[in-house]
């Protein structure tokens, strides 16, 4: 069984796709997206995203990342087996310091790459809208605004006209097959 | 004065895909195929060397009293210093907002990916019983030893595996967006593919190479669909990685320093060596780019992506870097006389007029000479002399390494123990492989994977701009 997922409005140039998502934001439509083939700068603005939350990913890996070096020195150093090298002491912050900055990188590194997917919801490796004919050319050279089916203010009528009215190339119904 | 172009010709966005994922979807050019195979026979000196070694030990790299470092050291400085530039370039220009970057970025990380790997081997193999060498990382063993973490070289197994590391995660999430593009455009190609195909034996090779690339593609690019909430996240974690690799690349070549600058040998033990080190790894990072990158520009006709401009501002970091090299050279000098110690003003004397006096002049002619043709704009424009000078970097740099590893060692603070040092066969086979190995790797980038990061091109084109300026 297919289910209605919802409308997609093809545009062709940048500053079109800009003042189609500032008119969607502003009919109040919460359940809608934006396809592009690269990231459109003042997009976030024209869609009013917030911040991402990729950010705290990143934090917390740097954190454990560094308390990580700084444990793993000591445990082995002056906990484990306490061993006497160049008659410096056991455990010290300062030596074992490259250690931990470079653990704080790779974690925060690992957190920040988790992050991004865990944020997206990816990997997502089938959407109703890579069901689009013309979906190639959203990751290529063209533009979409597609508003879910699922948004309060859908009607299949009024949205159909109502993004007839940002005068976009084509509109076309997308369906869920997998539903 | 009007800002140069990024993208000449005013490319379209359809042009910009094409050219790039042409490059991945059209046939196996018959040069690859030459390159490869070439490239495949050369790295078997690294294999036959390697093995050669293990079975007989580290003796054969004519590794002895008093120069226990050798050519291993110096090939492992050289290919980690070379892959500095991929991490500045994608991290370090991302932060200063050079624009330009997005054209070389890809192809520049991909080079530190595999100079990291070509570095790795000596390291790995010079502790002599490899097998062992796994007790570099903190995990338990049988002796219930652990890693020694007051050793600099300990740091050095943290900073180069962090390295390697971070740039394969930058270099991946980099790619997400193209990899998706060429994903989408595989049942097309096919659909071309199978009405070119005569044969039923062409019909089916294609349904099979076909079906691995969309599997390959397909699993790659996680379902990218070019969703701008996705971009919002994508961009903020692109951003922090650009941060997180900026002081990590900073890092890793000054840890590499503090293998030399912790010991206490003349000539070694020096606090202006992490900068120096690092202004030097970007100089020859940059260098190896414009090796790699102008070929690639002449074959695969990118001089539109690739323009001018960008080969302009890799010569002027060339410039730049380079003379702060011939500047820490300078100053490396007026303190070993300026601090009145004798050996270290001797290990200096010794660089310069000592039985290494042709490797140091070696040095100081390509790296401090030849960048000073690139402030002339004739030179930075004519690029078979640009390519040219940026071989000599690559050879001016190697150098370096050999004089600081070398004359240090063999003329130590006792004379009686002194030695020249002579490179082995072996030696020669082994290092001279490691350019087969990177040539391996970067040509199945070239035919896997999009070579320019052209969903950033895009976004940094004249006609990605939503004001129509």
């Amino acid at each position: 069984m297919s289910k209605q997922y919802g409308y997609l409005a093809l545009f062709e140039t940048a500053p079109e796709i800009y003042h189609a998502a500032i008119s969607v934001r502003e009919a109040g439509f919460r359940k809608w997206d934006v396809l592009t083939p690269f990231p459109v700068h003042g997009m976030d603005g024209a869609m009013g995203l917030k911040r991402s939350k990729v950010p705290v990913f990143t934090l917390i890996g740097g954190v454990i990342g560094f308390f990580t070096g700084m444990f793993i020195a000591w445990f082995m150093g002056q906990y484990d087996y306490p061993l006497i090298v160049g008659g410096k002491p056991y455990f010290s912050p300062i030596f074992p310091f490259p250690v931990a900055y470079e653990l704080t990188i790779l974690l925060a590194a690992f957190g920040t790459l988790g992050g991004m997917f865990i944020t997206n919801r990816l990997p997502m490796h089938y959407h109703p809208v890579m069901n689009y004919e013309k979906f190639r050319h959203l990751t290529d050279d063209k533009f979409a605004v597609l508003i879910e089916a699922d948004d309060e203010l859908f009607s299949e009528s009024e949205t159909r006209s109502f993004l007839e009215n940002l005068h976009p190339s084509e509109i076309a119904l997308i369906s869920d097959e997998e539903a | 004065m009007p800002r140069r172009p990024i993208i000449e010709n005013d490319r379209s966005f359809s042009w910009i895909t094409q050219k790039i994922c042409g490059i991945v979807e059209g046939r196996t050019p018959t040069w690859w195929w030459v390159a490869f195979i070439l490239c495949a026979m050369i790295a078997s000196f690294t294999l036959v060397g390697l093995v050669y070694l293990v079975s007989v030990g580290t003796g054969v790299w004519g590794l002895r009293n008093p120069t226990f470092w050798g050519w291993a050291i110096v090939n492992f400085v050289f290919w980690i210093g070379i892959g500095h530039a991929g991490t500045l370039i994608s991290a370090i220009l991302c932060l200063l907002k050079q624009k330009w970057r997005t054209s070389i970025n890809r192809a520049a990380e991909a080079m530190t990916i595999f100079a990291v790997v070509c570095a790795g081997i000596f390291p790995l193999f010079h502790v002599g019983r490899v097998w062992f060498a796994w007790w570099l990382f903190p995990i338990p063993n049988s002796n219930a030893i652990w890693p020694n973490f007051r050793s600099p070289l300990e740091w050095d197994v943290f900073a180069v595996s962090t390295y390697g590391t971070v740039s394969v995660l930058f270099w991946y999430m980099g790619m997400i967006p193209d990899l998706a593009t060429i994903r989408d455009r595989v049942p097309m190609i096919f659909e071309e593919r199978m009405r070119q195909a005569k044969t039923g034996l062409q019909k089916t090779f294609e349904r099979f190479y076909f079906g691995f690339r969309k599997l390959f593609y397909g699993i790659l690019a996680m379902g990218w669909r070019g969703s701008n909430r996705h971009w919002s996240n994508y961009e903020m974690a692109y951003l922090l990685l650009a941060g997180l690799s900026t002081p990590l690349v900073l890092s890793v070549h000054t840890v590499v320093s503090f293998d030399f600058a912790v010991a206490n040998l003349p000539g070694w033990h020096t606090t202006i060596f992490p900068p120096y080190f690092v202004a030097g790894a970007i100089f020859s990072g940059f260098g190896m780019v414009l090796t790699l990158m102008l070929p690639l520009r002449a074959i695969f006709g990118l001089q539109d992506l690739i323009t001018q401009y960008h080969i302009d501002c890799m010569c002027k970091i060339c410039l730049a870097t380079g003379s702060m090299v011939g500047y820490a050279y300078g100053i490396e000098f007026f303190i070993a006389w300026y601090g009145a110690n004798p050996y270290e003003g001797f290990a200096f004397v010794n660089r310069a007029f000592g039985p290494y006096a042709w490797a140091y002049w070696i040095m100081i002619g390509c790296n401090v000479i030849t960048p000073q043709f690139f402030w002339f704009r004739w030179a930075r424009e004519n690029l078979w002399l640009v390519w040219i000078l940026s071989c000599f970097i690559n050879l001016g740099m190697w150098f370096e390494r050999f004089v600081i590893t070398v004359t240090s060692l063999a003329n130590d603070f006792l004379p009686s123990s002194w030695d020249y040092f002579s490179p082995t066969i072996v030696d020669i086979f082994t290092f001279f492989g490691t350019f087969g190995l990177f040539g391996v790797l970067f040509l199945l980038f070239i035919r896997f994977l999009p070579l320019l990061a052209f969903a950033e091109i895009k976004s940094v084109s004249r006609q990605s701009d939503v004001h129509n300026h």
